[in-house]
């Protein structure tokens, strides 16, 4: 190793990988998996999250997945817990719906109310 | 030099910086009791008798290795110190064969001494103890393990100073054995026989294998004419064991001693080293005029020849052909002394008194029977000779000087001086340098060769050629010197090497000094002096112009290297591998 | 690179190891394979988590899923379930112990990690040890590059001092004072070693951080190279640590290969090379200066100090010798100031300590506590209590070196001082808990065993002090003790304490005289009345039968192999001493509970 700067590099790169392994104190992306979310697409939804945080590089974000939520028929649902504020829940999410949520909410704390399970009801 | 200033049992001396506290001590008046210490060989603080409270330490520490410091207090007899050295002890001999009555180290046993004087009434721990069997696999040595403490002075000996490690610990804990490797014998592995380990023990743990009976019983059988000679460091070192000061000359009460044990005639082992320098001078002579092997290497002593076997075989080419004296002694003993008195050689017994125990080997080597009969037949050390003296009651000190038998009895200074590390190459010297130069050596004293220095270099300039010699003694200095030949980065054409370091003065059958009188005595300079002394006074001191020497050669021999000298007086040797 | 969404991390030290877990990785790999997840989950072996009465362990993230007592027929079902379904298997979590309703799902609310500080063990059950970047993605290295780019060798030291770390072998001196010894002695070669010949029965904390963590080691060895001038490190591992070798290997190969370790590290022009020394099964080469004899290829003894090993030490060069556990917390000690470390701990003794706790607790394992914690806290909160319901009588820290403390001092807080106040002393930092069934006696006589064995044999205190203690002690278990037999093992073992050359034979004693301390009542028994209270000694342990309760069946006598119990049919039987070999198998036959060992 000839420089910092060098394992600095080594560091990021993965770090990426084993952040998972750290204390889940950030912000947390629950995405439901049991057999309806699953039968409904959440694996490419899941998986369409996980990249765009690792992507964008994001700190403190946790993308896991969880049984049944209940509303089956709303699958597939991912709900978000952002410290200090109130869980939101959306609903019918693709993998494209994901990139926005990671955009706007995530990182702009703009909640996009119509993919939310309240728009839904509506 | 920085001295300092150390307060022990409230007596402040001044000592400098590094010195031990048991050294601290001695300048004090105290003498610590120690065991397993021997100055210059073994200092390894093992045996825990030297315990010593030294102010602001937490533990006892171990004086034979703790260095002073400017202003330290220490104290050599608290309640503490006495307590747990007498408690160490009373361990000791819970796992000591304490047959003292039948032992060969009675009254002459550092432990003993050591119990003596901590006042040991009981053992309080008795235990378990390993029974070992003794190891009497050897010619020269006895180990037994029963008896040992386990200082570790004779392990020191063969592996620090020897460089051999014949022995060593092995095991661990209770099991702790010194030995050779691999559970082998010491006829099994490449000791070399030269009893240091036995002169440095302070048991009875390793001694010479006895050959007192034997003797006894040849003097005492009417059919056997038994001859005796002795061997120069012999006549310095037997008055130590009748309790003379190290280094008195008794040449002439050693002669009467033996005369009133009963052999029937007693040679001086110093004429055979006149007649070495006769045949080995002849030899070198030889190899230097005519393209040799060189450089020639003497082959007086067979630890030596021993260690060449076994470590150097490729030298054994370069050894001189010559036997050791004693048995040169033997085999014309055997032929000429028969002849000239009309006496059977088979009913000859030679014995040879010997400061060696590697010459209980030699004498045992096979190709060593000139005459068809083996050319010694027993070799006694110089302890086992006090032993015979005081057996027969015969009051050594009050002995009057007496004088060996002729012909085989008269040697010359340069005889004498073969007992000294150095004392074969000047006497070798002595008598070159006049048949080459054809001019008389005037100083006789060649004090280049001689001291304790572990290797030592001279250079004689004889007019056709500068003779370069150099002398070791001591097995790690004859390997340092033989690897720089080796590496050719010194080249000699005559080399003296001895197996004992000092020569046969300190040789393995010589009376044992106990560790404490070791720590201010330095009994190689002690002996040695007494050899050169005799040396000085004797009236030759060449040996080419022994009488006796010119007579045997005139009416038997021949000359030096004759046809008959070679089948007499010359040997050959046999590589060894190491186990 | 590849993006996982779950990462399954399955124990890799030997404790798990040794129970299954290599057989467990290669079925989740299977598992992974047939469900096409292996570029979604990673899978990854790890050191040793802790918690080893319930291995083999596997944890799975993010969620923290702490599963338990994992078997390889158990994966199918975790891959399925909670892999694929996102639904944790419950009834493979770990259950505590006290809270039996409560289903613990997540490590961090496991009870056992609960009052744990892991700051030595921080990577441990965390990152692949055998993987260099995820060392340095968790701050690795970053340490020594920091000490080579901007602090001076007495800044280093300075910081360590500041820190008030003490050696974690057992001594407990002060860290920062030895490496300052180091490099003020004079020399030009100097050399840092690492003491892994953990020997103590029962300790595992080295262990765990040479297969959990190698790569801490390593950089912290490099820091005090620096600190002291020294261009070369020893790691001395005892041979009886396989996968430690093989994971030090590993960690120096990848270190070298990043030229973290060799010629120019971070391009200054300091070097620093590390080679390990393999041990041969001698506990008594875990001392300072017969670990250093042993590297030389000597005969593994202690030697005489003066000279100490700061000025005279391997080759006779100036060496620094710390604990593995030492040198685990060094790097963090640079990265976060000696301030962060100090404010855990007590006055004098600062920082966490590894112990390893056995015997008869719940909760076998290793815990890191901040020093301070007390004995009560780690055997009770910690450790979960002792099993079965029975009640503490003592416990034993420092290993052969140490003594026992009863539980009336089950409050004294941890460290060094305190410890040694009350007759033990800190160790390695093996713990072990003994309940009513054990006899004082006979642990005193385990430990001593133990110690003669691997006396070197150098000195008579030890070498023959130990043996005959040890055969006083068989005396008395066999129910051969004397009067005068207690007062004889007081005075020989103060006198080995106060003569041995090395801390082998000076500690030896020390379990027997703290537990004649403690528990002299149990000695006496022995002597005076041939009995042994816990019911341990075999030789005083009488079999008898109750003629009220024996309904005289018979059983037993079929089943006695000395044929020692006589009796008429249905009419009371009896055993008789002199024959019985007291193996308890007419106890164990008897239908109606007749017969009782006492």
């Amino acid at each position: 190793m000839k420089s910092i700067q060098e394992l600095e590099q080594i560091k990021q790169r993965t770090l990426q990988e084993v952040n998972l392994r750290k204390d889940r104190k950030g912000t947390r992306v629950v995405v439901g998996m049991a057999t309806c979310g699953i039968a409904a697409g959440a694996r490419p939804v899941l998986l369409a999250f996980v990249e765009e945080v690792q992507k964008r590089n994001l700190q403190d974000i946790t993308v896991t997945q969880t049984g049944c939520v209940g509303v089956c028929r709303l699958e597939p649902i991912v709900e978000v817990y952002k410290p200090g504020e109130e869980k939101v829940t959306y609903v019918k999410v693709t993998p494209e719906k994901a990139k926005r949520i990671v955009a706007e909410h995530i990182v702009n704390g703009q909640v996009v109310t119509e993919y939310t399970i309240g728009a839904a009801e509506k | 030099m920085d001295m300092i200033k150390v307060t022990i049992d409230g007596i402040q001396v001044e000592v400098p910086k590094g010195t031990t506290a048991l050294e601290a001590a001695r300048v004090a008046g105290i003498n610590i009791p120690t065991l397993c210490y021997l100055k210059g060989i073994n200092e390894i603080g093992a045996c825990r008798m030297c315990l010593i409270e030294v102010k602001g330490a937490r533990n006892l520490q171990a004086a034979c290795v703790y260095p002073v410091e400017d202003g330290m207090v220490i104290y050599t007899n608290t309640p503490k110190v006495k307590a747990a050295r007498k408690a160490n002890l009373e361990l000791i001999l819970s796992n000591h064969d304490r047959n003292c009555l039948t032992c060969v180290r009675n009254q002459k046993c550092e432990l003993q001494e050591l119990s003596a004087q901590l006042g040991v009434t009981d053992i309080p721990y008795e235990g378990q103890r390993i029974n070992y069997t003794i190891d009497e696999s050897s010619p020269s040595i006895v180990r037994d393990p029963n008896k040992c403490i386990l200082c570790r002075r004779c392990v020191s000996v063969c592996r620090s100073v020897q460089g051999i490690g014949a022995i060593g610990v092995v095991e661990r804990g209770f099991k702790t054995v010194v030995e050779p490797v691999f559970d082998k014998k010491l006829d099994e592995v490449n000791c070399i026989y030269c009893g240091q380990c036995i002169t440095v023990c302070p048991v009875g743990a390793l001694r010479e294998k006895s050959d007192v009976e034997r003797v006894w019983d040849a003097i005492n059988d009417p059919d056997r004419h038994v001859v005796v000679q002795t061997a120069p460091a012999v006549r310095v070192a037997l008055g130590e064991e009748f309790g003379l000061p190290i280094g008195t000359r008794v040449t002439g009460k050693m002669v009467a001693a033996l005369r009133r044990l009963g052999f029937d005639k007693v040679f001086d082992t110093d004429f055979a080293a006149d007649l070495t320098i006769m045949e080995e001078g002849t030899e070198l002579l030889d190899r230097l005029n005519n393209g040799g092997t060189l450089p020639m290497i003497t082959s007086c002593s067979p630890g030596w020849i021993k260690y060449c076997e076994h470590n150097y075989p490729e030298f054994i080419k370069n050894l001189s052909t010559c036997k050791s004296p004693h048995e040169m002694m033997g085999a014309l003993i055997k032929s000429y002394y028969a002849e000239k008195n009309n006496i059977d050689p088979a009913s000859i017994y030679v014995v040879s008194i010997m400061p060696c125990t590697s010459k209980k080997f030699e004498a045992r080597r096979p190709e060593l029977a000139a005459t068809g009969h083996p050319d010694v037949d027993a070799v006694l050390t110089t302890r086992e000779l006090a032993g015979m003296i005081k057996e027969a009651g015969i009051e050594f000190n009050k002995l009057p000087d007496e004088a060996f038998d002729p012909i085989f009895g008269d040697s010359t200074g340069a005889g004498v001086i073969f007992g000294a590390t150095g004392g074969v190459m000047e006497a070798a010297l002595r008598t070159v340098y006049e048949i080459v130069t054809g001019k008389p050596l005037k100083a006789v004293d060649i004090k280049a060769v001689r001291g304790i220095e572990g290797v030592k270099e001279y250079e004689v300039d004889l007019g056709s050629v500068t003779v370069r010699t150099a002398v070791a003694h001591g097995t790690s200095n004859a390997k340092k010197l033989l690897e720089m030949v080796k590496r050719g980065e010194k080249e000699y054409h005559f080399i003296e090497i001895m197996g004992c370091p000092g020569g046969c003065v300190t040789g393995g059958g010589q009376p044992i000094v106990p560790a404490r009188e070791r720590m201010d005595k330095d009994i190689k300079a002690l002996r040695a002096a007494a050899i050169y002394d005799e040396d000085k006074n004797m009236p030759v001191r060449k040996s080419h112009e022994n009488p006796s020497v010119k007579k045997l050669y005139e009416e038997f021999l021949g000359s030096p290297n004759s046809h008959l000298a070679h089948k007499l007086l010359h040997t050959h040797y046999t590589p060894r591998s190491k186990y | 690179m590849k993006l996982y969404r779950s990462h399954v991390l399955v124990c890799g030290g030997t404790g798990c190891h040794s129970s299954g877990s290599a057989g467990i990785i290669d079925a989740f790999q299977a598992e992974l394979k047939k469900h096409n997840l292996e570029d979604e989950i990673k899978l990854v072996s790890t050191g040793c988590f802790g918690l080893c009465a319930v291995g083999p362990v596997v944890v799975v993230y993010p969620e923290g899923a702490f599963y338990s007592g994992i078997k390889a027929e158990d994966v199918p079902r975790i891959v399925e379930e909670h892999l694929l379904k996102g639904r944790i298997v419950n009834d493979l979590l770990y259950h505590d112990h006290a809270k039996a309703e409560d289903v613990v799902s997540t490590l961090d609310e496991v009870e056992f990690y609960k009052k744990q500080k892991r700051m030595a063990l921080r990577n441990c059950g965390v990152i692949n040890p055998e993987k260099i970047e995820e060392y340095i993605a968790f701050d690795g290295y970053k340490a020594l590059a920091r000490v080579l780019t901007e602090m001076t060798p007495m800044d280093v030291i300075n910081e360590i001092k500041a820190s008030g770390l003490r050696g974690r072998g057992g001594a407990g001196f002060p860290t920062g004072l030895k490496w300052e010894f180091a490099r003020k002695a004079p020399g030009d070669k100097k050399y840092v070693c690492c003491n892994a010949d953990e020997g103590d029965p029962g300790a595992f904390m080295d262990r765990s951080l040479l297969e959990g963590d190698p790569h801490s080691i390593l950089e912290a060895m490099a820091i005090a190279g620096y600190a002291i001038g020294s261009d070369q490190g020893y790691i001395y591992v005892r041979a009886e640590y396989p996968i430690a070798v093989k994971r030090l290997t590993i960690a120096i190969e990848q270190a070298k290969e990043l030229g973290l370790l060799g010629k120019n590290i971070f391009g200054t022009d300091f070097s620093f090379d590390i080679e390990l020394r393999l041990g041969a099964g001698a506990f008594v080469c875990g001392e300072e200066t017969a670990l250093m004899r042993s590297i030389e290829g000597k005969r593994g003894e202690p030697t005489p100090r003066p000279p100490f090993p700061a000025v005279k030490g391997v080759f006779a060069k100036p060496t620094l010798l710390n604990n593995v556990e030492t040198y685990a917390n060094i790097p963090q000690i640079i990265l976060n100031g000696a301030e962060w470390f100090s404010q855990v701990g007590t006055e004098k003794s600062k920082g966490t300590k590894v112990f390893a706790l056995g015997g008869k607790i719940n909760n076998t394992g290793l815990v890191e506590v901040p020093m301070g914690t007390t004995l009560r806290e780690i055997i009770y909160d910690i450790g979960g209590g002792i099993p079965n319901g029975k009640k503490f009588k003592a416990a034993q820290t420092g290993g052969p070196s140490g003594g026992c403390i009863p539980a009336e001092h089950l409050d004294t807080p941890i460290d060094y001082d305190s410890l040694a106040k009350i007759g033990s002393m800190m160790g390695s930092g093996g713990l072990i808990v003994m309940d009513e069934d054990n006899c004082m006696v006979d642990i005193a006589r385990f430990f001593l065993d133990f110690t003669v064995d691997e006396s070197c044999g150098k000195c008579p205190p030890c070498r023959i002090g130990t043996k005959r203690m040890l055969e006083l002690l068989d005396k008395i278990t066999s129910g051969n003790g004397e009067e005068g037999d207690i007062e004889k093992l007081e005075e020989l073992g103060n006198n080995i304490k106060a003569s041995a050359l090395c801390g082998l034979g000076q500690t030896a004693p020390n379990p027997v005289l703290s537990t004649i301390m403690y528990f002299r009542d149990e000695y006496e028994a022995h002597i005076k009345e041939k009995r042994c209270p816990a019911g341990v000694c075999r030789n005083l342990l009488r079999y008898v039968i109750s003629s009220d309760l024996c309904r005289g069946c018979g059983l037993c006598t079929k089943v006695c192999p000395v044929s020692a119990i006589s009796g008429e049919r249905k009419a009371p039987h009896i055993i008789d001493p002199d024959k019985c070999i007291k193996c308890g198998a007419c106890a164990e036959k008897c239908p109606f509970h007749a017969i009782t060992k006492g």
